[in-house]
């Protein structure tokens, strides 16, 4: 998942699609995350690339909507619902998942577990 | 007509085209031609240097009013002449003094003009509870009759009769007061009333400190034979009864025996509450003793000589009690004042305690004294000519009117055609000076802008040449002066020398900061030897005149008024409250005073314990969504 300045980000993805949960009056997802552009990208522990600085799955509630929908921690996430998470401040990335009037998350999440097993059947004719 | 029109552009530097180019043409009027004008000026009548208090003399006024009038430039006199309608600022200036002449004339009518420390009771009107304080170092006003206290001197005690205890509130019955009070004084001579206060006050301070010795005395005169003789406790008691009466005869000296600062225009209320009630006190303990150990003839001395130091020790708490409510009061602060002054907005804040009114102007105008820049009424020439010049270019003209006349600038003599005719006029010309393209701001702001460049060219000049005189002399020390006796100068004299060498520079740049008339040329000098004298530097020198300073460090005759009155909508005996508003006017200004309370602080505590000062380096933050 390194990436090079100036070149596309490529990466295998696995789309998840979660449904929020309504608890009290607020809407939670079931997950935290860490990350951003401005942040310390060394004290990441999920990065591979400790200059990477995009944002990361660090906790998950186990039973929330995130866990039923298969996210896993570590996972770094790509796009939410089509906005880019890949360069996008800690606060940035927050508001588009927390946005009130959407009720579902489109999450595209890549994590090296997805290219191993890409490579794996690949590399099985 | 504006100079805008004629000012060369893209030439900063040249200041001499600016001028002549920005004088309008055809007018008389500009700034600096007014400002020539105030010098030629200097001698002004307002400034007599007669310390019995400058408008005495109702004939003087009016005569003062012309002469005014007729060395003021025509064409102001033209125009404030002909604009009644209109209030200017140069008009209201002399229509102060024919009023005051006015008024001066009708209520002096009992003729006594040898009092001419009231002159401005003349210009209180009936209907507004204005009273006159007087400031040392002319001759406190007073006149009390009303009962004295504790050997209270005071020459503070101000006109009144018994009836004044400052808590009416009835509007009618203080006028009445006020005007009694005024007719006491226009009746009793000056020296009279004071030395009857001052009398009046030791009498009843004699009769106080005598009284304890008289109780111990009368019983060995009277029944001697029948006394029992008292041993040791009798004597230990006449020692303390001595000392406690020395301790009380320098406390009252302490408290009472000041140098009254001031004559305030009502009676002190807690003073004068605090000497009833020690004569009450006085009084009641005769009455016991007369009844009960005279009349008796009662043999036990002892039991005398306890009451009389009885008698002391509650003198001492009386005394007490008033330093408590004379002085202990109204150190706490209350109040906070703001203090304006009427004619070039300088403010300032103090905060007060719990005083009445007129004791609160009394702090206020020493405060005054040593906070507010000097008055300088020539800086206030331009605001007034541009006033002018905004109804300057209007004329009303009545085409089709009801007037013989074909054209009026103002309203006729009063009748209802003319006052509505003049409604009419003046909302006509306001509409047209809105309408017009008034472009005095700009002239406003280059003017300013090169008066600035002008003062900053002369000061570095003067700096310049005070620097260089400063150089001429050199302090001579002991030896030296034994060895050469030759040209040695005393600082005087050294001033002397170096004057003129500085005096132009000096001079140019008092005129443009239009301070001129506060220095004299003996009061250079003399501040010149005191420099030298003290081993400043041309700096510290300089200092007095860059900066306008506090109107006491200036020479008495700049001081202009130490007669103020004071304007109040309350009783001038009543306390301070929270956005009372009272002025306190003298000749050329008034200070606008306006109190507010200072609010009541809730104040928390709260704890932190040293050691929960912790922290953590936060560049990671993670945020559950």
């Amino acid at each position: 998942m390194a990436f090079v300045p100036g070149q596309p980000v490529t990466a295998v993805v696995e789309r998840i699609e979660i449904q929020k949960l309504f608890q009290g009056e607020n809407l939670i997802l079931g997950f935290s995350i860490g990350g951003g552009i401005d942040q310390d990208p060394g004290q990441n522990p999920f990065s591979e690339d400790k200059a990477d600085k995009g944002i990361y799955v660090t906790r998950i509630s186990p039973g929330g909507p995130a866990d039923v929908a298969g996210l896993r921690i570590g996972d770094k996430i790509m796009q939410v619902n089509g906005w880019d998470m890949t360069m996008v401040t800690h606060d940035h990335a927050r508001k588009k998942l927390t946005k009130k009037s959407e009720h579902v998350v489109r999450l595209l999440v890549t994590r090296k577990s997805l290219e191993e097993v890409v490579k794996h059947s690949m590399g099985r004719p | 007509m504006k100079g805008g029109l004629l000012r060369p552009k893209g030439k900063p530097g040249s200041f001499l085209p600016w001028r002549s180019a920005r004088l309008p043409a055809g007018s008389q009027v500009d700034v600096s031609s007014a400002g020539a004008r105030r010098v030629a000026f200097k001698p002004d009548c307002r400034r007599l240097p007669d310390s019995a208090g400058l408008l005495s003399r109702p004939i003087d006024r009016t005569s003062l009013h012309e002469t005014a009038l007729a060395v003021w430039p025509p064409p102001f006199q033209r125009s404030s002449s002909r604009r009644d309608c209109v209030a200017m600022d140069t008009e209201s200036t002399y229509s102060g003094y024919s009023y005051y002449s006015g008024r001066s004339r009708g209520s002096h009518r009992h003729g006594e003009r040898s009092r001419d420390r009231h002159k401005s009771r003349s210009k209180d009107s009936r209907s507004e509870k204005s009273v006159t304080i007087n400031t040392p170092p002319a001759e406190p006003l007073l006149g009390d009759s009303s009962v004295r206290g504790e050997p209270v001197q005071d020459d503070n005690w101000g006109e009144t009769t018994t009836a004044v205890t400052g808590t009416s509130e009835h509007s009618l019955s203080q006028e009445d007061i006020v005007r009694i009070t005024k007719d006491l004084e226009d009746s009793v001579g000056l020296n009279c009333r004071r030395y009857l206060t001052r009398t009046l006050a030791v009498i009843l301070g004699i009769l106080v400190l005598l009284t304890p010795l008289a109780f111990l005395v009368l019983p060995h005169l009277l029944w001697p034979d029948k006394l029992e003789p008292c041993g040791t406790a009798c004597e230990g008691l006449y020692i303390s009864v001595a000392f406690k009466l020395l301790i009380l005869l320098l406390a009252v000296w302490g408290l009472f025996f000041r140098p009254p600062r001031a004559s305030l225009p009502r009676v002190f209320a807690f003073r004068a509450l605090l000497s009833v009630l020690v004569l009450l006190f006085v009084i009641s303990y005769w009455l016991f003793y007369a009844v009960r150990i005279l009349e008796v003839q009662d043999p036990d001395y002892k039991g005398i000589v306890q009451y009389a130091v009885s008698l002391v020790d509650a003198l001492l708490f009386i005394h007490y009690l008033a330093v408590v409510l004379l002085e202990l009061r109204q150190l706490q602060p209350c109040f906070s004042v703001c203090v304006t002054r009427s004619t070039d907005g300088e403010t300032r804040h103090y905060n007060l305690g719990q005083l009445s009114i007129q004791r609160a102007a009394l702090a206020i105008i020493e405060h005054y004294y040593s906070d507010f820049p000097v008055h300088n009424p020539a800086l206030l020439s331009a605001s007034k000519s541009r006033a002018a010049k905004h109804l300057a270019g209007l004329k009303v003209y009545n085409v089709d009117g009801e007037f013989p006349a074909a054209s009026a600038e103002g309203p006729g003599p009063g009748n209802n055609a003319a006052a509505g005719l003049a409604h009419s006029q003046s909302r006509a010309m306001i509409a047209a000076a809105a309408r017009r393209r008034d472009t005095s701001h700009n002239e406003l702001y280059y003017e300013e802008a090169e008066h600035e460049r002008r003062v900053r060219k002369r000061k570095a000049r003067l700096v310049v040449a005070v620097e260089e005189a400063f150089t001429h002399i050199k302090r001579m020390q002991e030896e030296e002066q034994k060895k050469s006796p030759g040209d040695v100068m005393d600082p005087r004299e050294a001033a002397q020398a170096i004057f003129p060498s500085m005096a132009r520079a000096l001079q140019k740049y008092l005129r443009t900061t239009k301070q001129q008339h506060c220095h004299s040329m003996e009061s250079i000098q003399q501040h010149l030897a005191f420099c030298i004298t003290n081993n400043m530097t041309p700096k510290a020198f300089l200092e007095s005149y860059l900066t306008p300073g506090p109107t006491l460090q200036y020479n008495r005759d700049r001081w202009l008024a130490r007669h103020w009155t004071l304007i109040s909508e309350a009783s001038v005996t009543s306390g301070l409250r929270d956005g009372s508003v009272f002025l306190l006017k003298c000749v050329d200004f008034s200070l606008v005073i306006a109190a507010k309370r200072i609010p009541f602080v809730q104040m928390s505590e709260e704890y932190i314990d040293p050691k929960s000062h912790k922290f953590v380096l936060r560049l990671q933050s993670e945020t559950s969504v």
